[in-house]
């Protein structure tokens, strides 16, 4: 499987990250390259075996159905780059 | 007074209750070394020197009423991937650019409990992502270690009169460096660059495919990434999931199992925090290794392998053996899948972590004509080339129609790789030695490296086997090579067996000694 530019760039799509016509042809370039690394993985027989889901094995935790946190908004946005009242701001989405 | 960032952990917590020397000498002796020597060496992105003041000031006061946790008064660096409250915390992105936490994350919480100081971020690869700090926002971190050969002079005799004393001629050696800048390693490069140039007394940091034991053996230092589910992901910025685990990385075996202690807790705020107790880790050294089984895999006897890491490795044996260990030859037969397969999991995982970066709750952001052009110039301007790389892999992998053939196929080579070590542990095998990297440090802006990603990738070969399998890990440093540059070996362990890397640990540190870089900086 040989990734073009067209595929770097309907990817960057999805990733959401802006790419220049430069930036996909070297992308496609580098691409291949790891993709090719790990097509040595098809000479691995697989049958029968069951992926990985978890390293250690281990019931998975629940916690208690119990507030145990909350009235941080003011922390919550703090770090944001635009709010308003305790509100994130963004770019007008509905018009 | 001899110089206070000399001294380790255990020294300085035996002169600190003994009332020897305060807190704040010691805070103040690292404050002054970080700012004589970060502008050379560039391994803390941000210091903390009010912080470190007072936390010591607080120790003092325990301290002199004969009180104080495990860490009292002892300096420490946080990686920049730590959420450290009201400290900068960018994991050395710029896509952070700006970000304070407004928490703590469990690990550093827990440390400062026990008492430690907090010195400052110490720099790191971009995300974690990288084996040379190179991929930082804030610049590569330079290595303490330079390269050097060994020169022999004949001494001139010389007679009392001309130079005021007389000397019988003879052979002098010393060691010529040069100026190559080499990189310490990576992602925890300014971890390791900090520990072994007496810029903090230990350090923490994390280890995604080798990112505490590569930098470990590239300066000199020890470092260990505990079983995963050991120490708490809460407030370490994610990376793979999966894979991430915390540790120290320290001067010495002791001071590593000395800072692990500390670190490791049961959390309940990290689903994947495993509920069992916190064993006393430097209880472990000093135990004879008389009849443990040490399992030497062939498949780690890689192509193009240096001689010098075939000879480090041999020495490791024959220490082992002498104290009384029996060593076995094993097989992991799927040694060589575990890069590959680790290089569609991680970035997988990253590519889903990562999304969180869109310029909206912290961080940069980049105005754009729409929401969607702010999100994509945003993180287009704040993540670096071998993010973006990576997220762009993760998102390849995981994208309809290919799910299977990449994302499935490398979970299942993973099942294959843990049950590799699996049959070894169950044959009778207690810990398995190997090369830790199949190079010593090398140079910054190395050009092969830069033209190839799978060049750098390598550097992960002898480390990555051990995060597929969420086994735990130690590097420990065990000689140099012929530049006298350090190397290091690994130790792979049972999971939570961290006592047995220790114990193994400390009997190749006994032999081999401890390696200090002469200082320049």
């Amino acid at each position: 499987m040989s990734v073009d530019i067209a595929t770097v760039k309907r990817v960057a799509r999805l990733a959401r990250i802006a790419v220049s016509e430069d930036d996909a042809l070297r992308m496609a370039g580098e691409l291949n390259t790891i993709l090719g690394f790990v097509e040595q993985l098809n000479e691995v027989d697989v049958t029968g075996v069951e992926p990985m889901t978890s390293v250690i094995p281990m019931a998975m935790k629940k916690r208690q159905d119990a507030v145990t946190d909350g009235d941080k908004a003011a922390d919550i946005v703090a770090n944001a780059p635009a709010t308003d009242e305790n509100f994130f701001l963004v770019p007008k989405v509905v018009e | 007074m001899s110089d206070l960032t000399r001294l380790t952990i255990a020294e300085a917590r035996k002169k600190l209750r003994g009332k020897e020397i305060k807190a704040t000498e010691l805070a103040e002796a690292y404050i002054a070394a970080i700012e004589r020597a970060n502008p050379v060496l560039n391994a803390y992105v941000a210091v903390t020197p009010d912080k470190a003041r007072d936390m010591a000031k607080a120790s003092d006061a325990k301290l002199m009423k004969g009180e104080g946790g495990a860490l009292e008064g002892i300096p420490l660096g946080i990686k920049d991937l730590f959420a450290t409250e009201g400290v900068h915390t960018q994991a050395c992105s710029h896509v952070l650019d700006g970000f304070k936490p407004r928490y703590e994350s469990t690990v550093s919480a827990n440390l400062w409990a026990d008492g430690a100081v907090m010195l400052g971020k110490l720099n790191m690869d971009e995300f974690a992502m990288g084996s040379s700090n190179e991929t930082s926002y804030y610049g590569p971190v330079i290595n303490p270690w330079r390269r050097s050969i060994a020169e022999t002079t004949v001494m001139p005799t010389t007679h009392a009169g001309d130079g005021g004393f007389v000397s019988s001629g003879g052979a002098k050696t010393t060691r010529r460096y040069d100026n190559m800048q080499l990189v310490p390693g990576g992602s925890s490069g300014g971890s390791a660059a900090a520990v072994s140039s007496f810029l903090c007394a230990g350090a923490t940091a994390t280890d995604t495919g080798g990112s505490i034991r590569q930098p470990a053996a590239l300066t000199g230092t020890v470092g260990i990434k505990p079983t995963y589910g050991r120490c708490s992901r809460w407030g370490i910025v994610a990376f793979a999931s999966s894979l991430d685990q915390a540790g120290p990385l320290a001067r010495d075996v002791r001071d590593a199992a000395i800072m692990l202690k500390s670190m490791a807790s049961v959390d309940a705020k990290d689903t994947t925090s495993v509920d069992r107790p916190v064993p006393d880790y430097e209880a472990a050294l000093g135990r004879s290794v008389r009849g443990m089984k040490v399992g030497i895999p062939r498949e780690y006897r890689v192509d193009g392998m240096p001689s010098e890491i075939e000879a480090l490795w041999q020495k490791g044996i024959a220490w082992l053996k002498d104290a009384g260990a029996e060593i076995v030859d094993i097989s992991l037969p799927h040694t060589k899948y575990a890069l590959p397969a680790y290089y569609i999991v991680a970035p997988a995982e990253a590519s889903s972590n990562l999304a969180r970066y869109d310029g909206v709750r912290y961080g940069l952001r980049v105005p754009g004509k729409d929401i969607v052009d702010m999100y994509e110039q945003t993180r287009a301007a704040g993540f670096g080339r071998e993010v973006k790389r990576r997220i762009m892999i993760g998102t390849y992998v995981l994208s309809a129609g290919y799910y299977d053939a990449y994302y499935l196929q490398a979970q299942k080579v993973r099942t294959l790789i843990k049950r590799d070590f699996e049959t070894a542990f169950d044959a009778g095998v207690d810990v398995i030695l190997t090369p830790a990297t199949p190079s010593a440090a090398f140079g910054v802006a190395d050009q092969d490296m830069a033209a190839d990603p799978v060049k750098m990738y390598l550097n992960d070969i002898f480390t990555v086997t051990v995060n597929m399998a969420g086994l735990p890990g130690i590097a420990v440093p065990a000689g140099l090579d012929a530049h006298g540059l350090p190397l290091g070996l690994q130790l792979i362990g049972k999971p939570f067996e961290e006592e047995t890397l220790f114990q193994a640990g400390h009997v190749i540190e006994q032999a081999a000694g401890r390696f200090q870089p002469e200082t320049w900086w």
